[in-house]
């Protein structure tokens, strides 16, 4: 038992940090850290982000789990976290590709024709065009398959109807991934098909929307007799359903990376820094049990992270049970921000530059985190996930099985 | 990034499983919880005869020479058996204080009888209620005779001698002492989980030889604790999965309103969450267990991160297993309550986790003054 590279693991490390140190500089330690939620979308930003990605691309860097006939490097899925590790210890733009790559981009090398990844997997990995990911809509989230945009075909083009929401990026998009209704006469799961849509399509309007914390990262996105050609879609008609579900296996993996282990070194720093009744709060007992407990708790996360770690290095595909590192580490990170309000006191109530204990990151934070809790499979969602399909237990008795989409019961106000 | 136990570490985990799936099925725990008797004798030479006692004592010492790992994987059999065996007095204490700090001779006179499971060692440190570790002991050592009460000792009813944790001129000090002497009178004192046992002992002017050096006492104390909260942390880590399973099978073969109550979403998301906490305790745990097998300067921290983790997965499995099956899970008949007090008794046989949350702190802060 060890934390130490495979050699084979140690030279890849080694390359990876050879080019980066002549590329890019070492990471400040101010730096505000990843862009979890998708909401630093400036132009400039934007901007700053394609011209890394196409750094990375020119030099073998970018995606490099892909083939290399688009331009990846066949790469082992340990070798990307490995790459992914050291990446993050230089000062690059946040990544605005993360949907376009994580679940974009293998769903189509997955369910694509040829023609089809020729066409879009080396731009894509380029950077020189952003995907989104048009799934959700009004009376569809966890319950995906209840979608009702509708797709029409006219000769080799679909007419799209409908609307879309919380779509990602979608502001900034060249390419979306798209699932609708072709059919609603045939049971719900059935009747999805799946397209590769142009965000520049005439019928597209894409409108922000604002979140709670005042960023706008996602958008609603409406179509209104948006065609697309039959050449962009994935798959068989009403065989949308299993091309999604190959997007939300990615979806899972790529968010289940992501390191939400973070903030408790922070927070002990914070309590040694404020006082509570006129002594530092960490000599507080009260103050002690909850950073004791916090910090098991994030490392739990973090060393089941390393115990996943070790089933890639060892060549195993992450399962479901990959779900517990969002699951927990999600609420955790909401935990943590909001006893690191706490701790303030009363400026804890505030959230300003220069009132504001630790740089405001806890109050940032806890206005962050519960979009991370519905994001990509709801807590609720992946509770599930794991007691159905890592545990085995028996599936929801359901009220829409067995019936044509158009006949399944809604509520009043869809 | 190897994470993980190797191969042959699995399989030694294995023949553990078989062998304790043949010796001491939950029956064997019953018979205990429900007679006079402290232990289960015939489990506890069967487990040396496999070499468990000794796994960590040096070959010279006539144990296995195998390393911390091995002890791991070993403990979570135990746990998971309920084995009701002084396996934690006798080796992740006693075994441990002599490896740390015993002389040769202290060596040479206690090792191989323990490796082969011929003696029994036990650790008494605590004195009165609410004391957690080496603060607080008032016994006294002077000129080699040892005075003072001990309450509770686990497995002191059945102990042939203890790491007794007395002051002496140089401060607080760790002795050997021999537990059939004049000088020592034992009593069995009930035990909230009766499948291990507890004692009260007085010391009256009973000899004593000093293990370690004098008056460094409460550091060597706290290094026993730490390797011990790793091992024992193993054992809650697989009894809480043992109870975990058997809560599930339970759930999935009983029906109520007209389907099996492990369909209900309330209650499988309590089963996930159940999960989810075993799985974050397993990997503190592997923690606990690298950092004491490379005696690394992490363990500190390590062994108060299993503690805390494994106190609270296996409390909660405790707690749930009862609940969730229904009525049944509220009789002696069932075995759920074995679970539930063997939780309980191995949450504060170490110290409370109170006690390890505050010095978690402690050691956070020491390390981020360093
Ligand atoms: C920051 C952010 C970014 C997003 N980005 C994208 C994007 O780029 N593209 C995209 O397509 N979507 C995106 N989403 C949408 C996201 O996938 C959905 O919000 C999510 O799946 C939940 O769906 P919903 O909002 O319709 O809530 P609902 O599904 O209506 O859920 C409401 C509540 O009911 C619970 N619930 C629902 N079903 C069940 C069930 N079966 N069992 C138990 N509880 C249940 C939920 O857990 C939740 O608490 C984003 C969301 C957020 C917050």
């Amino acid at each position: 038992m060890d934390f130490n590279d495979t050699p084979e693991e140690a030279a890849f490390r080694a390359e990876a940090r050879t080019w980066l140190e002549k590329n890019a500089a070492p990471k400040d330690p101010d730096d505000p850290g990843d862009d979890i939620l998708g909401e630093r979308t400036s132009p400039e930003i934007i901007a700053a982000a394609k011209e890394w990605q196409k750094k990375k691309a020119d030099a073998g860097w970018a995606c490099i789990t892909w083939p290399e006939e688009y331009g990846g490097r066949g790469a082992t899925p340990i070798q990307n976290v490995i790459w992914g590790q050291e990446e993050s210890n230089y000062s690059v733009p946040p990544n605005i590709f993360g949907i376009g790559i994580g679940m974009c981009g293998p769903t189509v090398l997955t369910h694509g024709t040829d023609d089809q990844k020729k066409r879009w997997i080396p731009k894509l990995l380029s950077g020189e065009e952003v995907w989104c990911q048009l799934f959700s809509e009004p009376s569809a989230g966890s319950d995906l398959a209840g979608l009702r945009t509708t797709a029409v075909r006219e000769g080799d083009e679909w007419v799209i109807n409908g609307q879309k929401i919380w779509t990602t990026g979608a502001q900034f998009s060249d390419w979306g991934i798209l699932v609708v209704r072709s059919d609603a006469d045939v049971a719900k799961h059935a009747g999805l098909s799946y397209f590769v849509v142009d965000m520049h399509s005439p019928g597209i309007e894409v409108r922000p929307i604002t979140q709670i914390n005042k960023g706008q990262g996602f958008n609603e996105v409406f179509f209104t007799d948006v065609r697309i050609p039959d050449a962009n879609r994935l798959s068989e008609v009403g065989n949308g359903w299993a091309v999604a579900i190959t997007t939300l296996m990615n979806e899972r993996a790529s968010i289940g990376g992501g390191g939400t282990g973070g903030g408790v070194d922070d927070l002990i720093e914070l309590a040694a820094s404020v006082e509570l009744d006129g002594r530092p709060a960490i000599e507080n007992s009260s103050v002690r049990e909850k950073i004791a407990d916090l910090y098991t708790r994030s490392r739990g996360v973090q060393y089941t992270g390393y115990r996943s770690l070790t089933a890639l290095s060892r060549g195993t595909t992450p399962g479901p049970e990959a779900s517990l590192g969002k699951l927990v580490g999600a609420a955790l990170a909401q935990e943590m921000a909001s006893f690191g309000i706490e701790l303030g006191g009363v400026t804890g109530a505030t959230l300003d530059e220069g009132a504001t204990p630790g740089d405001s990151l806890f109050q940032e934070m806890y206005l962050a985190i519960p979009g991370l809790r519905i994001a990509g499979g709801t807590d609720e969602v992946l509770r599930n996930i794991i007691s159905e399909r890592v545990l085995g237990l028996p599936p929801e008795t359901r009220a829409d099985k067995g019936i044509a989409f158009k006949d399944i019961p809604t509520g009043p106000a869809s | 990034m190897n994470f993980d136990f190797s191969e042959d570490q699995k399989l030694l985990q294995q023949t553990a499983r078989d062998f304790l799936d043949e010796h001491s099925p939950l029956s064997v725990c019953r018979e205990v919880l429900e007679s006079d008797q402290p232990y289960s004798q015939s489990l506890f030479k069967a487990a040396a005869e496999m070499g468990y006692q000794g796994t960590v004592i040096p070959e010279e010492y006539g144990g296995a020479g195998f390393g911390y790992l091995e002890l791991a994987v070993v403990a979570e059999e135990l746990g998971r058996a309920l084995a009701p065996i002084p396996f934690s007095s006798s080796v992740y204490l006693a075994t441990e204080a002599i490896l740390l700090a015993g002389s040769e001779e202290q060596k040479q006179s206690h090792l191989p009888r323990l490796a082969a499971g011929e003696a029994i060692g036990t650790f008494a440190l605590v004195e009165k209620a609410g004391q957690n570790g080496p603060e607080g002991v008032e016994a006294t050592c002077k000129g080699g005779k040892l005075t003072g009460t001990k309450l509770p000792v686990p497995d002191g009813d059945v102990a042939d001698f203890a790491v007794v944790a007395a002051r002496s001129d140089e401060g607080l000090s760790l002795f050997l002492v021999d537990l059939d002497q004049d000088g020592v009178t034992r009593e069995p004192v009930g035990s909230f989980d009766p499948s291990r046992s507890m004692a009260q002992i007085r010391f009256d002017g009973a000899d004593a030889s000093l293990l370690g050096t004098a008056g460094e006492g409460a550091a060597l104390a706290e290094r026993v604790l730490d390797r011990a909260a790793v091992l024992v942390g193993f054992e809650q880590l697989g009894g809480a999965d043992r109870a975990f399973e058997m809560t599930k099978d339970f759930m999935n073969g009983r029906y109520a309103f007209g389907r099996p109550i492990s369909s209900f979403q309330a209650l499988k998301h309590r089963l996930a969450d159940l999960w989810c906490e075993i799985q974050l305790t397993r990997s503190n745990c592997y923690y606990g267990a690298w950092a004491l097998s490379n005696d690394a300067p992490e363990l500190g921290i390590a062994a108060c991160i299993s503690r805390i983790a494994a106190c609270k997965a296996y409390d909660l499995a405790g707690v749930e297993m009862i609940q969730l099956h229904g009525g049944v899970g509220y009789t002696w008949e069932y075995d759920c309550h074995m679970f539930y007090r063997r939780a309980k008794l191995l949450s504060v046989i170490l110290g409370s986790p109170a006690s390890w949350k505050d010095r978690l702190v402690t050691r956070l802060q020491a390390q981020n003054a360093a």
